[in-house]
Formats: C-alpha cells, structure tokens, sequence
C-alpha cells in the first residue's frame, strides 16, 4: 500500500489535493482513502491529510501510517520537526520552499539525509493561478518525482476533476502542475 | 420533475456524500435538518441537490434539531417520504421527538454521523449518539464505510416504509473516519435506485381530509402498555423484513449484508464483537493474528437494533472466549455490546468467556495492532478456559493503566 501524508494549513487545499489524488488513481482501478485530521480549525492552522493507494480494498481505519511520501504545501511547516514523524529512510519529501536544498537543509536539520524534493508551490500556484493555494502544482510535483502514472494520463484525469470550476481556473491550474512538473528538483 | 444526476460507475465519495446522494436518489418529499459537525455536509450537499434542480422534495430550514425532529414527525404524519440527518449535541436535543416519531409508527430516515457527546466537547467519531437513541424505538443500521454508507441508506427508506414495519430508521456511520474519508463508492444509476426504493406509500396520512387520523394520542393505563408492546412486536418482527430488503438489495447490486456479519469466524476459538469503522480495521488485525496462530474472528450485529441476540448466540457456540468492544463511555456498567451479547449467549446456555474493552471515545485513533493485542488477551483467556485477564480494559488510553473487574 503507498502512503502519502500531507502537511499543510487549514485553507491550502490539502484536503482537496488529498481526495483529487485519491480520485485520479481511483480512476486507474486502484482503491483509495483520503482524509485528514482536523480539529475544529479555523484557517490558518497546521493540518495533516492523508491518502492511502493500494490494489486491494483500503480495510484500516486508523489514522496513523508510516507515510511513503510526505508532501509539505505550507513553506513554515517545512520547519517543523512533525513532518518527519514515523517516517523511515525511505520516505520522500517534497516541500514547498523559495530556497535552495542547500539553504533549506542548513535551516531544517531534521530533514538532513531524508530523501528531499523542493519546488516552490506557493510562487507557482499566485503566478499561474493567482492564488496561494499550493495544492495542485504540489501534485504536478509528486507525480514527476513517484512516476506513479503517466504524466498525459494524470493531466487528463485532473482536468475532469476540476471539470466544476470556471474555464480561468482550470487553465491556470493546469499550467501550475506542468510548470511544477518541470521545475521540482 | 428532479433531473437526472450523472454518476459514474465508480465515484470517490466520502461517506457524507454517499449519504447524501442515497437522500437525493429516494426523491425525499421533505428534508428538515440543522447541520451540525460532522454530518453538515449530507444537509449541505443535499441543500445543493436541490438548489442545482436534482431534487423535486421541500427543504426545511429550522432552527435547532429537536424543530428539525418535529417537522420531520409534522411532514411524516401528513403523508410523506421524509429525511433528516444529525450527529451528537444535535442527536441529544432530539432525543425527545425521536420517541414521538416511533410511537406514532412515523417510518422517518436519519443519517447519523456518529459523534462523542460533550462535555467535554469533543467533533470527533464515537458511539455515545447511537447508545442514546438505543431504546427510542428506532431500528440502527451500522455501515463501516462509505459505500456502506449509501447501501444502508437506500435499505433503510425499503426497511421504513414496508407496512409490516412502519417505524423509522438511522444509518450510523463513524464520524470523520467514515464521513470525511474519501473512498471508493459505486452508486447505483438514480432510476435504478428509486425503482429499489419504490415510490411512497402513505398510511394513514392525516392530509387525508375524508379519512381523519389522530397521531400523538393520550394513552393512560388503560392502552399505552398495548400501544408500547405493539410497537416492540414490529420491531422485533421486523427482521423478516430487513433480511427480505437485504436479499433483494444483494440481487441488485451483488452486495451481500447481513443482520450479523462475522469475519473468518467459523474455525475461531477468539471472538471480538465490534461495530463500525474499527470492524474492518480489526478485519486487518485478524489476518494478522492468524499469520501468528491465533484463531480469531469477528462478530458485528449491522442492526444493533432489532439486536439479533439469537443469530449472534448461535455463531458464537463454538468460540471460547469473546471480547465486546465499545466505542462509547459505559459509565457505571460494563459496555452495552458486552451486555447484549453476555445476554445472548446466557439465554442460549452458553458460556464463552465474556470480556468489555472500552475504545476510541473521541475519535482516539484505534490502530490494527491494538486490536492485535486485545485478540492476544481474549486468546489468553480461551486458553485458561476462565477469565485471566480484567472485565474490563482501555484500548489506547493513556496515563496509568485502567480496568475494572
């Protein structure tokens, strides 16, 4: 079973970006679950969401997981020491930050020898989509770096998913998953 | 006429959702609800339902849930097919009217969203909503997951409205773990699931004006114990009809559910009973057991009322030691499955080693592994052949130990 955690705060859309992913793969016949925990948060918030992608029915229930990916969509929360919690030496993380991996891992110790993908999420979402909602360039992010299934087939899926939202909308958050798709390093 | 809502054979649908749409697909007449964390969104999304053209129905806006109970009894009686959905504190305010809605035979459909009830407060998933509406005279229906969450509620209006029934219904899913997790449902297309439901049949409607009817009427000494045990006949009559909805609802769809659902229980020397969302997390502890040598299995009564007291005894007759798992504070007593099925087993003279486990109360995480380690316990107990561990235990409590005996 993968499993993918995501950091974020309440507001940036990890719960969205959760069910989105879920409903992608749940198109290529996987079964999914996709939650979070909340508290009874206002905006602003740190908050965790979870998917969990497996071939077989998704049984467990409980909240806890050892995530295979860690996915950080709010640039202050890459500093905090709960991202790497029950991760192993092969959980990947990909964080939305401005600096470089170097500057960054100088900063966030916790993260040094972690396998670390950074893309800044929060710049490409407010000049494609105008918005800070980091939420899907975070994917176009994850799917370059999982390869968890062709980028065409993944683009297709989420233009559906998205199928609800203004013309403007779409179009801007499709350029932000393929300019992050590019960009993560 | 409502349009057609376009599914897909394979949605990603919380359970709220799935809720939601099972409302929308039986064409409800009249849906009085005040949202209230965590089911807000099964009022929200049918609200939209209805503003977007998908549903032909009255949505009433009232101002508490004891109002939103009362419209729902009002809308009822006058003739038609109704719906509400609460959780919790919302649950509680109608705890009053929930009596009323069953003793005027009044065949109302609540989604409830299991909630912890306050104080302290407390949004998160436990059974204490679904224990206080225990003897309001409603059948429970329990779905562990979202698309048990739309079957059981496209079931639960086929249950209601029957004539042999006529007693309203819920459906419990676990708040947050069932009713904010995305996963994968299939609906069925909205034709498909209204011809399963059937149109509305009214009995007694009181805007029959050439057929007058009185609802709510005083009973003294002289009838309301006729009344009572009439109304405890349907219920305990009803799981003819339930078992008859749940064959032709398999038919239909391919998806078998019982009055009691067991898993890999059959060879089990250690049995847990448990109810909701835990049932399939504790599935995965089960296989774990087993990979260690244990056999262990699972025991769920999907309609904790009527309580299929006799069925639960009979697959028990072989296991050695049980454990009940209550998710709700028992407060001065041992859980109410640890004593429905202790009664079960007594009236059919058997003796399985009966041990309560206490666990999840507001939303604490259960995981596999503690499962696995009350399987090990009760398996300590099936081993003694008498009870060696405590009555009852704490799952993931922390602080100092606690248990009772």
């Amino acid at each position: 079973m993968l499993q993918i955690r995501w950091h974020s705060r309440a507001g940036q859309g990890a719960v969205t970006g959760a069910k989105a992913l879920a409903d992608v793969m749940a198109r290529t016949g996987k079964y999914v679950q996709a939650y979070s925990v909340y508290g009874a948060e206002k905006r602003g918030a740190p908050m965790t969401a979870y998917d969990k992608i497996d071939d077989n029915p998704i049984l467990d229930h409980s909240k806890w997981m050892t995530p295979d990916y860690v996915l950080v969509i709010d640039p202050s929360l890459v500093f905090q020491e709960e991202i790497v919690d029950n991760t192993t030496d092969d959980t990947v993380f990909i964080v939305t930050s401005h600096m470089s991996k170097e500057d960054l891992l100088s900063i966030a110790k916790h993260l040094q020898g972690k396998k670390l993908y950074v893309i800044d999420a929060i710049k490409i979402s407010q000049e494609e989509i105008g918005r800070a909602i980091p939420n899907t360039p975070m994917l176009g992010a994850f799917i370059k770096v999982s390869e968890i299934i062709p980028f065409e087939d993944f683009l297709v899926s989420i233009e559906d998913i998205l199928s609800k939202f203004p013309k403007k909308i779409i179009e801007g958050n499709l350029r932000a998953i393929k300019r992050a798709y590019e960009e993560v390093k | 006429m409502a349009e057609r809502y376009e599914l897909k054979q394979k949605e990603v649908w919380d359970g709220n959702m799935a809720a939601s749409h099972a409302l929308r697909q039986a064409q409800v007449d009249v849906v009085a609800a005040y949202p209230i964390t965590p089911s807000t969104p099964i009022v929200q999304n049918y609200a939209q339902f209805l503003a977007d053209g998908y549903v032909d129905g009255e949505f009433v806006m009232v101002e508490s849930e004891h109002s939103a109970m009362s419209a729902c009894v009002g809308a009822s009686a006058a003739g038609g097919r109704v719906a509400t959905a609460t959780s919790s504190q919302g649950y509680a305010l109608m705890v009053e009217v929930l009596y009323q809605a069953s003793g005027m035979r009044l065949p109302i459909v609540m989604t409830v969203v299991n909630r912890a009830l306050a104080s302290p407060l407390n949004i998160h998933g436990d059974h204490g909503d679904l224990y206080l509406g225990r003897d309001a005279g409603w059948i429970h229906l329990i779905a562990n997951n979202p698309q048990e969450a739309y079957d059981m509620t496209l079931c639960a209006f086929k249950i209601a409205e029957n004539e042999k029934v006529r007693l309203p219904v819920t459906t419990n899913q676990d708040g947050f773990l069932v009713s904010h997790t995305a996963q994968v449902v299939e609906p069925l297309d909205d034709d498909t699931a209204y011809k399963f439901i059937g149109d509305y049949k009214a009995m007694n409607p009181m805007l029959d004006t050439k057929n007058p009817q009185t609802y709510g009427a005083q009973t003294e000494e002289e009838w309301h114990f006729e009344f009572k045990a009439s109304q405890h006949k349907a219920l305990m009559e009803s799981p003819a009809v339930i078992d008859e909805v749940f064959a032709e609802f398999e038919k239909l769809t391919g998806r078998k559910y019982n009055r009691v659902e067991t898993y890999k229980l059959d060879d089990a020397d250690v049995a847990l009973v448990v109810m909701g969302s835990a049932y399939e997390t504790a599935m995965v502890a089960v296989d774990k057991a087993r990979e260690e040598g244990i056999k262990a299995g699972l025991i769920m009564p999907r309609s904790f009322r009527p309580f299929p007291y006799n069925e639960i005894a009979e697959k028990l007759k072989n296991v050695k030691a049980v454990a009940a798992l209550d998710r709700s504070a028992p407060m001065g007593a041992m859980g109410a499955l640890y004593n429905e099925v202790s009664g079960a087993l007594a009236a059919n003279g058997q003796s399985s080693i009966m041990t309560n486990y206490i666990y999840g109360l507001g939303g604490r995480d259960t995981t596999a592994q503690h499962i696995l380690e009350v399987i090990k316990e009760t398996e300590k107990n099936a081993k003694a052949g008498k009870r060696v561990t405590d009555l009852q235990g704490f799952i993931n409590l922390r602080g100092p130990k606690l248990s009772f005996n």
